[in-house]
């Protein structure tokens, strides 16, 4: 393959795959890694090195839409980033310390778990209007619109959900991914904050998070420009088509489409890293 | 100054930095598609490359000297720098907001970021 017609590819690819990533709320990453590395061939250090960066692009380049909505949480996202960053550090670190094998059985484990979710849905309605202590001093809790008015929310157990935010750095530093549903989890399910409000402080968060990796990302030469140029292009215009469209489609039958061509990866991600394919 | 518009400042920041990011990896893209297009792409097997892609003062001064793959580098890092100015952009709005405790919050942030990417230095 020239260096031509492997940027047009890539670039088609990554096109795509941010576009279904916008669409199902999962990111471009778990989709680009495994077609760069089963499709393609492609080493998977230029691979999370590329998706990383794809990643901030997506975060930052959606940011501005989400905030008009009044929505996103600055104060949530800013003290959880702290949780982030450090384990975005630890799990870039750790990223040069193991083999590619196992960086493809773990990436294909966190696949199982993303198709596992998207067939489950992620949301909860036990949404409390007042804080526990902590929350309180931290003034987590806020307000987002419903209905014409804003309604207040509380926010609740915060040590939990910062070791969860922890554990998504961790796993965005080692697999080159936002984690942005583990980021949702985290806020939706242990600190009870509105779905709406988890998912687009998620998005503010997938950026910064992904940033403090990236100096480890570049120092190690896992971002090389000639990977990285079409993955960023392509999945930043995929992922911008893909939230235009997504007011209009069907979310809950793309959610199990998307849900079985992950746990496919999945599996051939696990198998390839277990006989050493990758 | 208060939450709401911070944020919409935040906001405008962040796709103002992802535009020029990605009008500078396009530059270097067009650049590189032109000298290199026949060139095999072989990345089968992972190789460390050089300063002119890895560190950040090799970056800039191998694409002030028009290196196609270092433009690339260029605005790769300039994304990396867009959420890293969003956090900093935030600390300085609390402490506009006298809210001295996300103001320490934000500085904590910025110094984990500020660890990572001296290691590319």
């Amino acid at each position: 393959m020239t260096a031509l017609s492997f940027t047009l590819v890539v670039l088609t690819l990554s096109a795509l795959a941010g576009f279904l990533g916008a669409l199902t709320g999962l990111g471009g990453g778990v989709i680009v890694v495994p077609a760069l590395t089963l499709a393609l061939g492609v080493d998977m250090k230029y691979a999370i090195g590329a998706s990383l960066v794809s990643v901030i692009a997506t975060s930052s380049g959606a940011a501005s839409a989400y905030v008009r909505d009044g929505f996103s949480n600055i104060r949530i996202g800013m003290f959880l980033e702290i949780a982030t960053t450090l384990g975005a550090v630890a799990g870039a670190f750790l990223a040069s310390r193991v083999g590619t094998h196992t960086l493809a059985i773990v990436f294909g484990l966190m696949l199982l778990q993303a198709a596992y979710l998207s067939f489950k849905g992620i949301s909860n309605d036990r949404v409390s209007t007042e804080s526990d202590a902590l929350a309180a001093r931290l003034r987590l809790g806020g307000s987002y619109p419903v209905d014409g008015t804003r309604q207040p929310y509380g926010v609740r157990h915060v040590p939990s959900g910062f070791a969860m935010m922890f554990g998504a750095g961790i796993l965005s530093g080692l697999l080159g991914i936002g984690s942005g549903a583990v980021k949702v989890v985290a806020m939706d399910r242990i600190m009870r904050i509105p779905f709406k409000v988890s998912t687009t402080t998620s998005n503010f968060m997938i950026g910064v998070t992904a940033a403090a990796s990236a100096g480890l990302y570049f120092s190690h030469s896992y971002i090389d420009p000639r990977v990285a140029m079409p993955v960023m292009l392509g999945v930043l215009i995929g992922s911008l088509l893909g939230a235009r469209v997504l007011v209009h489609s069907r979310v809950k039958t793309l959610r199990v489409v998307f849900g079985v061509v992950i746990l496919a990866l999945a599996i051939e991600m696990i198998a390839s890293g277990i006989t050493g394919k990758i | 100054m208060d939450d709401r518009r911070l944020e919409t400042i935040i906001g405008r920041l962040l796709r103002a930095g992802v535009l020029l990011a990605a009008a500078t990896v396009f530059t270097g893209a067009m650049l590189y598609l032109t000298q290199h297009h026949g060139e095999p792409a072989k990345y089968h097997t992972f190789v460390a490359g050089g300063a002119d892609i890895r560190t950040v003062s090799g970056i800039v001064l191998s694409a002030s000297h028009g290196d196609s793959k270092a433009i690339i580098q260029l605005g790769l890092l300039l994304l990396v720098l867009t959420p890293i100015a969003r956090v900093a952009v935030a600390g300085v709005g609390f402490l506009l907001e006298r809210d001295r405790l996300y103001a320490v919050v934000s500085l904590i942030v910025l110094l984990i970021l500020a660890f990572s990417l001296l290691h590319a230095t």
